[in-house]
């Protein structure tokens, strides 16, 4: 058992996934990731640098994950704005890489060492255009572990950034994690292309397969990697014809395995009267606002999300119909954003409500409760 | 060496099946790239380690029609990009082709900072005074009072010199050729590559379209004969009068001074004492 911050976790769990290649610029508060990653990479022979900016942080991110690497960087709100470009890079060139958002209070440079949910939308839009986004939140020290080994295993498995994303609740919160002798999960790595170098079409989906292999830069296959719109070439084109079947093939990579992808966690939906759906830090709240919605007389099912992107829509419709849940609640530490992907899921099938709070501040449970009791009260 | 034939080169060098480039005609930049390909297969790299990054821009295209492992990134980002692919594979022979807007403006940051850790990576600034790709803006190469679309009654900004750029920021290899006086850039873009930390070319080239146009330097031909007429060496302005260099392309090597490579570095002073057990 060794006491470790959610943030030094991620590292632990990024390492056992192969990470072995870390490029990140200092930010509270997620410095502490960059720091252990600079700690720890040397040790199992990886390598760390300090970038001028989060732009170059994530650019060599992405440079390293072409070379061959599993490859890691890690950020919070102004770091992140400044990353989305090269976000949107991955996503198109299809690098399998992962990025670690630790939720600071926003917008701007904000409340730079209080915790925030205010990220969440950033993570699914921040880049231009249309291009999936995979993001999980983890909820505990030993989840941000698991989650962080389960990020690389999607980054390599569909060819895609994807992102963590923490709050400084979880980030800076230490609690006793067991690491694993020998881990218990498999781990993914990207698939190499096994043809003749002269047959080897860069970006061409095998039948079968939900994405190209992926040779590392100077192993024999010499190919050319653009944010242009491509063919399966890999070279670009101004094809619109190229340009529906790229831009399909990488929404329908994640669209079609959604089910791969989603995670959560559900507690007592059956007979509840309010279904509070929510994430991350803001989920310790409302696991300690259950005890004391029992002793008011009010039964609460919980919904905990640990994949936020892809948003498990069907998943949630169909259980508010199952159990004909009449109300569900969203906590979380914002103004109101995975809301409207309930809202939207949902279209009518129950009373949608929402606490958030946007002072820097946490949740509490008697706020959580004294809403549930308004839910319940007005319906 | 340097009298292999042109088509040979292209073969050995060149997705040809890619060309015709999108270059206008008269642009330096394809003078540049053949020069680069002749350089890289001069030194004799294996052509699989070799691994060519650029940004966005006319110059950025350059890696597209050459065969090797070739990456084009985002606006400004190609050096910090191939930081991360150098880092990660010190084995793999990184070179840099990049705009003087890619380079000195949106990606000037990553510049300075490449020259200061001094990490193998050989840059070549294709720079041609303007922004070609965007349509003829100012750049931070932009001559002084000369005009571009952005700006439209002169230009008044200062320019960057790249070579003195290079050096204060800590490139260990540093020199100035133009794509008028081919045989000089073969030869400082093989030293350039056989340098093990960070070297800049500062590759004088001619956007006849854009530059030239807007500021009636006549055409492509003409553009050439004025790098012709007007380069003089290193050596030569040091004993001229600074009024006298002042509209000058200065040329040749500027800093030639070997110093330890940052993945050298980090190999030996990190990772090796501390899987040794003896890091400090
Ligand atoms: C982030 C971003 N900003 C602006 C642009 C538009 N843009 C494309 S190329 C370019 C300038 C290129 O100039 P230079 O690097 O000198 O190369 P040249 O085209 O002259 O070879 C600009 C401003 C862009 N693609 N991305």
């Amino acid at each position: 058992m060794r006491l470790l911050m959610g943030n030094e976790a991620c590292v632990e769990g990024a390492i056992a996934a192969g990470m072995r290649f870390f490029a990140g610029y200092p930010i509270t508060p997620s410095t502490e990731v960059a720091e252990w990653a600079a700690l720890r990479l040397p040790e199992v022979g990886g390598k760390f640098i300090q970038m001028e900016d989060e732009i170059a942080g994530m650019a060599a991110t992405i440079g390293g994950a072409i070379a061959g690497k599993k490859a890691m960087t890690a950020t919070s709100g102004p770091g992140f704005s400044l990353k989305v470009e090269n976000i949107g890079y991955a996503a198109m060139a299809e690098i399998p890489c992962v990025i670690i958002n630790v939720m600071r209070s926003g917008p701007s440079t904000g409340l730079p060492t209080s915790p925030s949910q205010g990220d969440v939308m950033q993570a699914r839009w921040g880049s231009h255009g249309d291009y999936p986004a995979i993001a999980l939140a983890p909820s505990s020290v030993s989840e941000a572990y698991y989650v962080t080994i389960k990020a690389f295993n999607y980054a390599e498995k569909y060819r895609t950034p994807v992102i963590v994303l923490m709050d400084e609740i979880i980030g800076h919160l230490r609690e006793g994690i067991e690491l694993p002798e020998k881990l218990d999960m498999e781990i993914i790595d990207r698939k190499r292309p096994t043809c003749a170098p002269e047959d080897f079409k860069a970006y061409k989906v095998p039948e079968g397969e939900i994405v190209p292999p992926m040779p590392g830069f100077g192993e024999g296959y010499r190919y050319h990697i653009t944010g242009l719109i491509h063919d399966e070439t890999g070279f670009p084109t101004n094809s619109m014809e190229a340009a529906g079947k790229l831009c399909s093939h990488l929404m329908s990579k994640v669209e079609d395995n959604v089910k791969d992808l989603i995670e959560f966690e559900l507690i007592d939906v059956t007979d509840c009267d309010v279904l509070v759906l929510t994430y991350g830090g803001t989920a310790r709240t409302v696991s300690a606002t259950k005890k004391l919605a029992e002793a008011a007389g009010i039964k609460m099912g919980i919904f905990r999300l640990i994949t936020v992107w892809p948003f498990p829509e069907d998943e949630l419709r169909e259980i508010v119909a199952k159990h004909n849940i009449k109300h569900v609640l969203v906590a979380e530490l914002n103004h109101g954003q995975i809301v409207r992907e309930v809202d939207r899921a949902l279209k009518g099938a129950a009373g949608v409500h929402h606490i958030g709070k946007i002072n820097g501040d946490i949740l509490y449970p008697k706020e959580v409760l004294q809403k549930l009791q308004e839910v319940k009260a007005n319906g | 060496m340097a009298d292999i034939m042109a088509s040979n080169l292209i073969r050995q060098t060149f997705r040809t099946d890619k060309l015709p480039h999108i270059w206008c005609q008269g642009c330096g930049h394809g003078v540049l790239m053949r020069a680069a390909a002749q350089a890289i297969l001069n030194v004799g790299f294996d052509p699989d380690k070799v691994c060519i990054v650029s940004g966005i821009g006319c110059s950025s295209r350059a890696p597209g029609y050459m065969n090797y492992n070739t990456l084009h990134t985002t606006h400004g980002r190609a050096i910090a990009f191939a930081t991360g692919v150098k880092l990660a594979k010190p084995e793999l022979h990184v070179i840099v082709m990049t705009g003087d807007g890619d380079a000195a403006a949106i990606g000037g940051n990553h510049f300075i900072h490449a020259a200061r850790r001094n990490i193998g990576i050989t840059t070549i600034v294709f720079n041609n005074s303007i922004y070609g790709m965007t349509g003829g803006q100012y750049s931070p190469t932009t001559p002084m009072y000369d005009t571009a679309t952005t700006a439209p009654y002169g230009n008044i900004e200062q320019t960057f010199d790249l070579c003195k750029l290079a050096d204060a920021s800590g490139a260990s290899y540093v020199a100035r050729t133009t794509a008028y006086h081919v045989p000089q850039a073969i030869k400082i873009f093989e030293k350039a590559l056989l340098n093990k930390g960070f070297s800049v070319v500062d590759a004088i080239s001619g956007c006849p379209t854009y530059y030239g146009r807007k500021n009636k330097k006549g055409n492509a031909v003409q553009m050439m004969k004025w790098m012709k007429d007007n380069s003089i060496d290193f050596k030569t302005a040091e004993k001229m009068t600074a009024d006298e260099i002042k509209d000058k392309i200065i040329t040749g090597e500027y800093k030639n001074a070997p110093a330890p490579e940052y993945c050298e570095i980090y190999q030996k002073e990190v990772i090796d004492k501390v899987l040794k057990g003896d890091a400090i």
